[in-house]
């Protein structure tokens, strides 16, 4: 393994102008000319839109102007776009709510954008705004899954009656109905997997340019996926052509998916550019980032598991209420679908699943996919499942665990959601993990706690997700409106150094480092002669971004794809500079050589030749090195691994505190293991945000309690224990790397881990099931509730 | 932020003379962790804004006289580092360390703190539990008689926190349970045992510090942790939030009232 090759912890190179502060995010960028936007947004939950006066503003200092929905309306501005189409068991439509960039006759939830005032600077626009006078005319809201789908709620969109987006399902509901009708036991539990606000560090911006000379159009986005914002907001919302407009996502300070999406303010900035003139800046304040970044999670479920009398799984029932928010967001619908009843089979060969999934509208901000997506909700729903039925059934978590595990050796797996899982080991992962926990000594520990007053727990999870999104053509069946490969392109420069343009974007993934290793150890040439250029359409191939643990899986393979076509065009070059026949090069550390001679070229002098073609094959091959490819997964990634915490709760108070976590996940072929442990730190550090801290809060008016970091817990480094974090590779089937992808597996497989430790914890008390987080309070009532007793004391 | 006159008076008198002549528009800034946020997001617009930064007179400890007298404009890490304060009430210290995070307590300052009287700021508890005396410009306030209710104070237009005197006691203890998001408190106890007799005040659970005259008087006859074992505190008039509903907070009172015994041994 070369020093800074596949396999090294190479330290990140995008760090340095981080750490001096030289990092160029949207807000950095100043154009000349630049104005400065204020949103007005909703401070009603749902209210009719009687009158927006825009007259006193408009006349405020430094305004240059006001707009409001009718005004895009005026100019055939479309809706922001839904990119997923979900059909109802009836094979019917999904119902698609119109979904203006600023509100036209009625607002839905608080952040609704109302209007927008154009200012020499962002002070005065404020000021303006507060000189609009909205005449709201109240309407009754409805702010949970609860409130939306009771017989008779307020109706939020005429065309959605019932507030239901779409009522989806997958699996044969009679042949697992059969199969509960005879079963042994079955394992129930109800739970509500908690919203969350994502909270990058780095708050949303954009800036529209207009060049009335040329006629080009450019925004500058915090994105996850530039030229997916072009398409949408070109294509449907602007209807600009995409060659006169660049959309550039510069460097973007976290994105957990809330930068996936095609957002008002996006389409707002650039279609006021041309009319105001000049370049017009929108940042969001941390308060606005809480009412218009799509949230996350937001189920309501049901759920049950069939076994037979050794607790062997036989058959898995789920209906979901999944909170869709009052608009869809851009790929909304298809996580609390696809991205998660496909996933209900987990590790396990329960061998028949139905999952009925219906999509509701509330009176919130828009709720999409967040870290995980989908997978964390179908995670904790099983894993939970999983104990319960274990404790019912008077079973060890872990035997169970075993018990119904797919086989090392099962591989591919057919799984009853539509999935084919191409790999996986999950009783190494679940061993090495029981061994890093010292899980044999817990009993123990946990008798040294009691007699400090405290009561600890131990909890386990193996999970299992799908990343790599995705083979076009089947989720194009499913209900795509977007194709999902990954593009790149990689430039050799006469002198041999490489800049590669990829479809990929980081915003703190360190693509820039991890790339690099990759290219630098497949063409044999130092790691500094690699550059990584992303985030620009006017730069990149078109390219899907970043989401769903995609970019190595799908991105790197794009970048191997291309990089093969450089090697094998330089060894037509080499075997015409060394009079030998092409078959007989070999390509190894760098080197064209003919096989079994000491006769090379250096893959620079083949660069050189390629741009210099003077002794060069002409009449055969083209000049040049520079290639580009385009890669469409043949499947999705399965990571898989297992996760176990240990923790006390101190009853007097209700507070838990992390003694222990232990992660061990398979996320493939690990090219940067330092990358990879801070990825899972990370997701873990969210995942016991979910499963302890975080939780967003309407009241039933639909006014958001948690709109500030007062009230919405961000985990912090001293809530979280110090995270031991190990791999455990089986090798992805189906790419060329053996990569699965690692952004996610430490949101999604962690908080079921912890909530079955506290549950355990607390099985003195007889508790079955905590939902998310398990604040102090909550727990403290628990004990209490369970005995009221013990609690007083 | 909406635009004020600034000012940065010289002296105390001069201080004192523009917030007078501001009115009801004039506000005092010191550290300005309340009043920099509150004036970011637009929910306050006062004329004038009066910074006491350049009074250096009123920054500084002093231990003398069996008092720890804490200049109006100490910062809380000034505080939680006092080598002094740290010997003399281990307690008032510890306080300190456990406000907000670090960048408030290099900001915040004791005077601010005191004179905004936020029901869940650690600072209250400490003043009444500790029997202190707060300082102003024009006269002496004993803690008793300092807090009136929620963010309101017995300061009068034109007054000004100059500095806070803690009489050295026997023994104090501080327990906080902080809110998971923002770390205030949701309750925090300061227990002492003083010349003058026990104090228990509570912060954090009530529109305004509190103190626990049924567990005051059990402590003065048993200094022991077991001796506010079963003194409940009703939760009829206490906070509730997401957080911590009454009835937890007034559980919370006795286990962090049992705390703070623990902790001042």
């Amino acid at each position: 393994m070369a020093q800074d090759g596949i396999g090294a912890s190479v330290r990140r190179k995008e760090d340095f102008r981080f750490l001096i502060g030289r990092g160029l995010y949207t807000d950095d960028i100043k154009r000349p000319g630049q104005t400065h936007a204020y949103i007005l947004r909703s401070n009603q939950a749902h209210a009719e839109l009687r009158k927006v006066d825009t007259e006193a503003a408009k006349r405020m200092p430094g305004v240059l102007a006001v707009f409001v929905g009718t005004d895009m309306e005026a100019d055939k501005v479309g809706g922001l776009p839904c990119g997923w189409l979900i059909k109802n068991k009836d094979g019917s439509p999904m119902k698609e709510p119109p979904h203006p960039p600023l509100a036209i006759g009625r607002v839905r939830h608080v952040g609704d954008p109302v209007a927008v005032v154009v200012a020499e600077t962002r002070e005065q626009a404020k000021d303006a705004a507060e000189r609009i006078e909205v005449d709201y005319k109240p309407l009754p809201a409805v702010a949970s899954i609860a409130a939306a789908i009771k017989p008779g709620a307020p109706q939020i969109w005429d065309v959605a009656p019932g507030n239901t987006c779409y009522d989806w399902h997958i699996g044969d509901k009679a042949a697992v109905d059969a199969v509960f009708a005879k079963a042994h036991h079955v394992a129930k539990i109800d739970l509500y997997n908690n919203r969350l606000v994502p909270n990058a560090m780095e708050p949303r911006a954009a800036i529209g340019e207009y060049d009335a000379a040329s006629g080009d159009y450019t925004l500058y986005t915090t994105s996850q996926n530039p030229h997916v914002i072009r398409l949408l907001m070109g294509a449907f919302v602007l209807h600009l052509p995409e060659h006169k407009l660049r959309v550039y996502a510069p460097d973007v300070g976290g994105g957990f998916g809330s930068k996936i999406y095609h957002y008002a303010e996006e389409a707002i900035v650039t279609w006021a550019a041309p009319k105001v003139g000049r370049p017009i800046k929108w940042t969001a304040e941390r308060s606005e980032s809480f009412m218009s970044d799509a949230h996350g999670r937001d189920h309501l479920t049901h759920a049950e598991m069939a076994l037979d009398k050794d607790g062997k799984f036989l058959a898995l029932r789920v209906a979901t209420n999944a909170n869709m928010g009052a608009y869809l967001s851009t790929f909304a619908s298809c996580i609390p679908t696809y991205l998660y009843a496909t996933l209900l089979a987990g590790v396990y060969t329960t061998p028949i699943v139905y999952c009925e999934v219906r999509a509701v509208f509330t009176n919130t901000v828009p709720v999409d996919a967040y870290r995980g997506a989908g997978r964390p909700e179908a995670t904790f729903l099983l894993e939970r499942l999983v104990d319960i039925a274990a404790r019912d059934m008077k079973m060890d978590p872990v035997a169970i665990r075993r018990k119904n595990f797919i086989a090392a050796t099962a591989f591919p797996y057919q799984t009853p959601v539509a999935l084919q899982y191409d790999s996986g080991n999950y009783q190494a992962t679940l061993d090495q993990a029981l061994k890093a926990a010292d899980w044999a000594g817990f009993e123990g520990r946990r008798a040294e706690a009691k007699k400090r007053g405290k009561l600890r727990g131990i909890g386990v999870s193996t999970y299992i997700e799908a990343c790599g999104i995705a083979p076009s053509n089947v989720a194009g069946a499913l209900g795509a409106r977007a194709g999902l490969f990954e593009a790149a392109e990689v430039r050799v420069h006469p002198t041999g150094s490489v800049t590669v343009f990829t479809g990929s974007h980081s915003h703190g993934q360190g693509h820039e480092t991890t790339f690099s290793q990759l290219v630098a150890d497949q063409l044999g040439i130092p790691f500094d002669n690699v550059e990584i250029v992303h985030g620009d359409t006017a730069k990149i191939p078109f390219g899907m971004g970043t989401y769903g643990s995609r970019s190595l899986a799908v991105g790197g393979t794009a970048l191997v794809k291309a990089v093969d076509k450089i090697i094998a065009k330089g060894k037509k070059i080499a075997a015409h500079m060394l009079e030998a026949s092409e078959a007989d090069i070999e390509f190894k550390d760098g080197k064209f050589t003919v096989a079994g001679t000491d006769r090379s070229k250096a893959f620079g002098e083949i660069a050189l030749s390629a741009y210099i073609p003077h002794n060069y094959p002409l009449d055969q091959l083209e000049p040049g090195l520079d290639e580009t490819a385009f890669y469409d997964p043949k499947n999705f990634t399965f990571p898989a691994g297992c996760h176990i915490c240990e923790l006390e709760i101190d009853p007097q108070t209700g507070t838990t505190h992390i003694a222990k976590f232990t992660a061990v996940d398979d996320v493939g072929r690990v090219i940067n293991p330092m990358i990879v442990e801070g990825q899972v730190q990370g997701g873990v550090g969210q995942g016991i945000g979910q499963a302890l801290l975080e939780n967003c809060v309407y009241d039933k008016d639909g006014q958001l309690v948690t709109g500030s970091m007062l009230d919405y817990c961000m985990p912090r480094a001293d809530d979280l224990p110090s995270i031991g974090v190990a791999t455990h590779a089986t090798l992805c089937a189906h790419n060329p790397l053996g990569v699965k992808g690692c952004g996610e597996v430490g949101a999604i497989g962690s908080p079921p881990a912890v909530i079955n430790a506290v549950v355990d914890a607390l099985r003195d008390y007889g508790v079955k099931h905590m939902d998310m987080p398990a604040t102090p309070m909550k727990v403290w009532q628990t004990i209490r509730a369970a005995s009221p007793k013990q609690a007083a004391e | 932020m909406y635009e004020f006159n600034y000012q940065r008076p010289k002296s105390l008198a001069d201080a004192a003379k523009a917030l007078k002549s501001a009115g009801d528009g004039g506000k005092l800034v010191a550290g300005g962790q309340t009043l920099i946020p509150t004036l970011k997001q637009r929910l306050a617009q006062p004329s004038d804004l009066i910074d006491l930064g350049g009074l250096k007179d009123l920054a500084g400890i002093k231990v003398e006289g069996g008092k720890v007298t804490i200049g109006a404009l100490t910062t809380h890490a000034e505080v939680a580092h006092s080598a002094a304060v740290q010997k003399a009430i281990p307690a008032l210290a510890a306080l300190a360390e456990g406000i907000g995070d670090p960048q408030v307590r290099n900001r915040g300052t004791i005077g601010g703190s005191v004179a905004n009287a936020d029901p869940a700021a650690d600072y209250p508890a400490g003043v009444v539990g500790l029997g202190a005396t707060v300082h102003t410009n024009e006269r002496t306030i004993a803690a008793d008689q300092f807090f009136t209710g929620l963010f309101t104070t017995a300061l009068k237009p034109g007054e000004i926190v100059t500095a806070v005197s803690f009489p050295v006691p026997q023994k104090a203890g501080y327990a906080k349970f902080p809110n998971p998001a923002s770390r205030y408190c949701v309750v925090a106890v300061m227990a002492a045992k003083t010349a003058d007799g026990v104090r228990v005040a509570v912060t954090g659970a009530g529109p305004s510090v509190f103190r626990v005259k049924e567990m005051e008087a059990a402590l003065g006859k048993n200094w022991a942790p077991a001796a506010v074992d079963g003194i409940k505190v009703a939760p009829a008039n206490l906070n509730q939030d997401i957080h911590a509903s009454a009835e937890y907070r007034a559980h919370l009172v006795g286990v962090m009232a049992r705390r703070a015994i623990e902790a001042a041994g």
